[in-house]
């Protein structure tokens, strides 16, 4: 079971990183939608201050989930998907390590570069690792939970859009509790709540979206 | 007890069971809908500060009260079509969908009607405003989704791990959204000692929402049948209706 789960993992970094050019794109997305904003806004501090914390989370939340789409496609297209759930290994792992390959690809990059882009905004220093925590714990729930939605949209023709429709609404508690405790580190308030919460978001999605999800592609692909 | 579930599981039953059951609750509906306006919009006393303007929660707090309600009816259907594969419960939660939208909509609508007066401003990003317009959209996904996937029984199936999903997902909606900023009302109904508000203003609140809750019940009746007769149009009894109909 762990050879079926590092297996994948493995063959899905290999594609990943076969394909150089695209494993850049939601980096892109992310800086350039983060570099609209004082475009839009003014380029005053003390409001670029002020809306930094959404501005980099809602940028990493689209980022996200444009990327997703990508997840099974490819798979679902070659028919390597209808394989993996034949195989005698429990679906649910098999979804959690294309998963996992997915985020250390794109959400992985995110977390990194999201300093610099901190800097950019005049986020004051002191939030940064909170920053960092946040979207460390928040972009797997992202992830794992948009997963399920791709797996039900992706043996539609034009399932992009769809699939942003259909999982939007389900980051909403991710969204809020991230922003909320950078906002908090930000006012040098306590953040040790949302950062909790966070974390039981995190355990929730880890253990019942690859259920979901599996149970999605049975569905998708069967 | 699976014997009565397999008889009046089976889509046919089913439609002659509603089709019995539909005047009923559609008679019953109509007798609570006027009593509970009469009641509510005429004999319950004005508020002491919103004067008559507070009438609306006649409509307002039932739709409300609809749209979770609704909600939880297609996540339970999603649940027994993905463990019992049942036609009439994939019929159910399709057909309760475009409803517990239009539940969600009109809580939203009336809610804002009622908040310029009270609160001077259509809209505010309430924690229960928010939360409901959350519900709206998950909603409009889940109709989305089902229009989008062609196979009928496909389509019911990946909706259902969707209202499964959701269903998870909206008490930690609800409750982060909370958090976040409220300016709502308490609630003054369900809390646990007795109820904040005037047994004569009670009373009609509480005939609108069952006259609600059998309204939906008949319209969700009807629009089962029309699934039903859509998705089993190939099937003998079908034809045979058809053919008694003289079509």
């Amino acid at each position: 079971m762990g050879r079926a789960f590092t297996a994948i993992l493995v063959r899905d970094l290999t594609l990943a990183l076969r394909h150089r050019s695209e494993l850049g794109n939601p980096l892109m997305f992310f800086i350039v939608v983060v570099t609209l904003f004082p475009l839009a806004l003014g380029p005053e501090k003390d409001i670029l201050m002020r809306v930094a914390p959404g501005i980099i989370w809602v940028a990493a939340l689209l980022a996200a989930t444009l990327s997703m789409d990508s997840m099974f496609r490819s798979d679902f297209e070659d028919g390597s998907l209808e394989q993996m759930l034949l195989s005698p290994h429990p679906p649910a792992l098999l979804v959690f390590a294309k998963v996992l390959a997915h985020w250390l690809v794109t959400g992985l990059p995110l977390i990194l570069v999201s300093p610099l882009l901190a800097m950019l905004l005049y986020l004051p220093t002191e939030a940064l690792p909170t920053l960092l925590a946040t979207l460390a714990l928040g972009t797997p729930v992202l992830s794992m939970v948009g997963a399920i939605g791709v797996a039900l949209t992706v043996g539609l023709p034009r399932g992009g859009l769809l699939l942003t429709l259909l999982v939007l609404p389900l980051y909403v508690p991710v969204l809020i509790f991230s922003a909320g405790a950078v906002d908090n580190a930000a006012a040098s308030l306590p953040v040790a709540g949302q950062l909790y919460f966070l974390a039981a978001l995190l355990v929730l999605a880890l253990t019942l979206a690859p259920l979901a999800t599996a149970a999605a592609l049975r569905i998708s692909a069967g | 007890m699976f014997h009565w579930i397999h008889k009046y599981g089976s889509p046919k039953y089913f439609y002659n069971f509603s089709r019995r059951l539909t005047p009923w609750l559609g008679g019953i509906t109509a007798v609570l809908l006027a009593v509970g306006l009469v009641w509510g919009l005429v004999i319950a006393p004005p508020d002491y500060q919103q004067g008559d303007s507070y009438r609306i929660i006649f409509i307002h707090v039932p739709s409300a009260w609809m749209s979770m309600f609704v909600y939880m009816i297609m996540a339970t259907s999603g649940f027994i079509v993905l463990v019992w594969r049942m036609k009439v419960a994939e019929a159910m939660m399709r057909a309760s969908a475009p409803l517990g939208a239009s539940f969600t909509f009109l809580a939203l609508v009336t809610g804002s009607l009622w908040g310029k007066p009270m609160w001077g401003t259509y809209w505010v990003w309430d924690a229960r405003l928010t939360s409901e317009l959350i519900l709206l959209f998950l909603y409009l996904g889940f109709i989305a989704l089902q229009s989008a996937i062609e196979d009928r029984r496909t389509a019911a199936r990946a909706g259902a791990v969707l209202a499964l999903v959701g269903v998870v997902n909206i008490p930690i909606i609800h409750y982060s959204v909370e958090w976040w900023s409220t300016l709502h009302q308490g609630p003054t109904v369900t809390k646990l000692s007795a109820p904040s508000i005037t047994l004569n203003m009670l009373l009609p609140l509480l005939d609108m929402a069952l006259a609600f809750t059998i309204y939906y019940f008949t319209i969700v009746l009807k629009r089962v049948r029309c699934e039903l007769l859509d998705s089993e149009s190939g099937s003998n009894w079908v034809r045979e209706l058809a053919d008694d109909k003289g079509y």
